[in-house]
């Protein structure tokens, strides 16, 4: 009887076929202390791109520099879509915890609309560069500065087509316990692409500018 | 026993909403990160600040902008819930800045102390 009444409040992830076992309990936070060392080891791979980033800064092969081709005033419009992003997730997770299935795939859509324009903006600056001769090739600087910034791109990237997954279970599911967990995943990953970004432009944009 | 069950399911739930922020919290950590990001361009775009403080300036806004987002973004703290979040991210922290000092003075220490066939890669100061 005790395994009918678990089944029935966490049937959405509790696996039935455990049968007439009474599983242990689980209220995803297990799941997301799995999500949060996963992304632990994602900050050692951007580790790893900005030690060797910094390691190249100066070695521009007779190319041009970061003072050169970096424009402040495009980075900073970047920072202040992915910042706001960062908000209104916040308010989709409020909004989530409060029960508001309608608001929180309203919020979910203005943060996909900020992470798309953040997206954007940096395929612009990318296609401007490799137009203007500054292409991943030309210097070890600019490989490193591709390689760090375009794998944080591709993160954010993930997180957009994430958020649209999430988006459609919201509609089709509503707040279960499963989307709640997978909705509270997906919110550490975008704060934490926010965090990755603060060293982004102070490590390569403002350093590259001084 | 599901009754005792729902109870400790209600208790583990309030428990857990304190780690969930509030909109206060997200609009003060906004509102803080946006100042601090300010800061940070201000520092090198203004051209008010002695080169020699631009580094330590930047720094400095983006370590506090780092703490302000882990803060009311992530909702990192000590207590209880949020230590093993916390120890792992301190240990994540040392492999870190293992990896990334070491790189530095490694290969700072091999500029400095290699032949160079060209001069190119090192700026003369």
């Amino acid at each position: 009887m005790g395994s009918t009444a678990l089944s029935a409040t966490h049937g959405a992830f509790e696996d039935v076929s455990h049968g007439g076992h009474v599983h242990h309990h689980d209220d995803g936070s297990k799941t997301l202390l799995g999500f949060w060392i996963y992304l632990m080891s994602d900050c050692l791979i951007f580790s790893a791109l900005f030690a060797t980033f910094i390691v190249l800064a100066h070695a521009t092969a007779g190319g041009p520099s970061g003072k050169e081709l970096f424009e402040l005033p495009y980075v900073l419009g970047e920072t202040m879509l992915l910042l706001i992003s960062s908000v209104t997730f916040g308010m989709a997770m409020l909004n989530m915890h409060a029960g508001r299935r309608n608001q929180v795939i309203a919020w979910l859509a203005v943060t996909f609309l900020f992470g798309a324009g953040f997206i954007a903006m940096e395929v612009y600056e990318f296609a401007h560069l490799i137009h203007e001769g500054a292409g991943p090739s030309r210097s070890a600087f600019l490989s490193s500065y591709f390689t760090l910034v375009g794998t944080h791109g591709l993160h954010v990237t993930c997180g957009l087509i994430w958020l649209v997954v999430m988006m459609d279970q919201m509609r089709r599911f509503g707040l279960t316990d499963a989307t709640r967990r997978r909705l509270s995943c997906l919110s550490l990953f975008w704060h934490f692409l926010d965090i990755v970004w603060i060293c982004v432009f102070t490590f390569v944009y403002l350093r590259g500018a001084i | 026993m599901a009754g005792a069950h729902s109870s400790h399911d209600a208790a583990h739930h309030e428990a857990a909403h304190a780690d969930h922020g509030s909109t206060r919290s997200y609009l003060v950590g906004f509102a803080l990160s946006v100042v601090l990001t300010l800061a940070s361009f201000g520092v090198v775009m203004s051209g008010l600040v002695p080169h020699e403080l631009m580094m330590p300036g930047i720094v400095v806004f983006g370590v506090a902008q780092l703490l302000v987002q882990l803060v009311c973004f992530l909702h990192m703290g000590t207590s209880p819930s949020q230590r093993g979040n916390l120890s792992i991210m301190l240990f994540t922290l040392l492999i870190l800045a293992i990896v990334v000092v070491g790189s530095l003075w490694v290969l700072h220490n091999m500029n400095e102390n290699m032949m160079h066939p060209t001069s190119q890669m090192m700026p003369v100061e």
